[in-house]
């Protein structure tokens, strides 16, 4: 089965982020995210997500290399000092390379 | 003897929980269809009886609560910024905390005064509604200045379609149209099981106060002075303000404790999106671990007494 290599974006950040996040990502013409409630610990402590207002978020894209790298640059510029966030990547590949 | 309500029972049964360590959790959604639950109930509550007692609100008293709303959080900003020693951006945030409104206390207030047969205005829960935003506001204002470089436009936008507001509106008008005999199906759920849902909503705020008290660290004698003194101070005002604008007894008390309480929903997030470099451990902190707990324990039974003094002044 043919495959398309892509790049997947994984932000975990706080759950208040949740709409300004989405409008950065759309604004730099993501189609398309995944975002599940998530909770764990980190350099800015332990985030439960048993309570809405101090959960975390784990908002997942999949697109292109380029795009990837605007919205890490995007994301890093904007929410970086001041929010509990960490961004990382990984190649995926997928079927469909139309969707993504 | 211990004369405490078993919905506080509730509470020091979450919070000690809470601090053991112990196996238990309620799911998110339990608190989300629980607060719901109270929002809608003391909004109805409130509509059905403006709708039985055909009073309005009068322009005066809306217009002394802004004020009251904007005006608390600057005691607030000064005694953190310079007693305290906080950084401007920490210090407006807990200034925005203590002006603004916990709904929570309003609901175990009401659930005291019921369990007392103390009657207030009816129109309380209207005081909550124009309480909550103004000291946000406020607090913005002195954390960036006038002429800030703010998003207002979605940030008022989420304030004041924020969930309690919507369905405190929300439930006083349906109360307020449908009015008592059209209430009567609904009333079981909201008005009859009022103690019980409020019992389960202070088990997890319990939980919640016991995981929070675990970020007072740094500031900790401050946080924990402020969030003793600032209620109290409020309260005065609060009982003043009712008294010049001649409330009953149970609306002074209302209106001690509302200036008492400090938000933990509104103020947190609307600071956290508008005001990020303050550090959000700091407010929440104070005005859940400390100021909850203080209000509910030992606040409402004191502001009753501070109302009934002042009342009869």
């Amino acid at each position: 089965m043919q495959q398309y290599p892509r790049r997947m974006v994984t932000i975990v950040t706080e759950a208040v982020l949740e709409r300004a996040l989405i409008a950065e990502l759309e604004a730099l013409g993501v189609r398309g995210f995944t975002i599940t409630d998530a909770r764990g610990k980190g350099s800015r402590g332990t985030r439960q997500s048993d309570w809405g207002q101090a959960g975390n978020i784990r908002v997942e894209v999949i697109c292109d290399p380029a795009l990837a790298d605007r919205i890490a640059d995007r994301v890093r510029e904007r929410f970086y000092d001041h929010y509990a966030m960490i961004l990382f990547m990984q190649d995926v590949g997928v079927l469909r390379s139309d969707k993504f | 003897m211990l004369n405490l309500d078993p919905v506080i029972l509730f509470f020091l049964l979450g919070a000690f929980a809470g601090l053991a360590r112990a196996e238990l959790r309620l799911p998110a959604a339990i608190y989300d269809f629980v607060s719901t639950l109270l929002l809608l109930a003391i909004g109805l509550k409130g509509g059905v009886e403006l709708a039985r007692a055909g009073e309005g609100v009068p322009a005066l008293e809306l217009t002394a609560l802004l004020a009251l709303g904007f005006g608390l959080p600057l005691p607030a900003f000064l005694a953190a910024r310079y007693l305290g020693r906080l950084s401007r951006p920490d210090a407006a945030s807990l200034a925005a905390h203590y002006g603004s409104v916990s709904v929570g206390t309003f609901a175990v207030l009401i659930g005291h005064l019921a369990t007392q047969g103390i009657a207030y205005e009816a129109r309380a829960p209207v005081w909550v509604v124009v309480l909550e935003v103004p000291a946000i506001l406020a607090g913005i204002l002195l954390a960036r200045g006038l002429g800030a470089n703010v998003a207002w436009k979605p940030l008022l936008r989420e304030l004041l379609l924020g969930r309690s507001i919507v369905l405190l509106l929300g439930g006083l008008a349906i109360g307020w149209l449908s009015g008592p005999d059209g209430t009567a199906s609904i009333q079981p759920l909201f008005f009859g099981l009022f103690k019980g849902i409020l019992a389960l909503f202070l088990l997890e705020m319990g939980l919640i106060a016991a995981t929070q008290l675990g970020s007072l660290r740094r500031n900790a004698v401050f946080l924990v002075l402020f969030g003793v003194l600032m209620p109290l101070f409020g309260a005065v005002v609060g009982a003043l303000l009712g008294r010049a604008l001649g409330l009953s007894v149970g609306g002074i008390t209302v209106l001690a404790t509302l200036a008492a309480s400090a938000s933990y929903i509104a103020a947190p997030t609307a600071m956290r999106t508008a005001v990020p470099e303050a550090n959000p451990a700091l407010s929440l902190t104070a005005s859940l671990a400390v100021t909850f707990p203080f209000n509910i324990i030992v606040g409402i039974p004191l502001y009753q007494r501070l109302a009934s003094a002042i009342a009869a002044f």
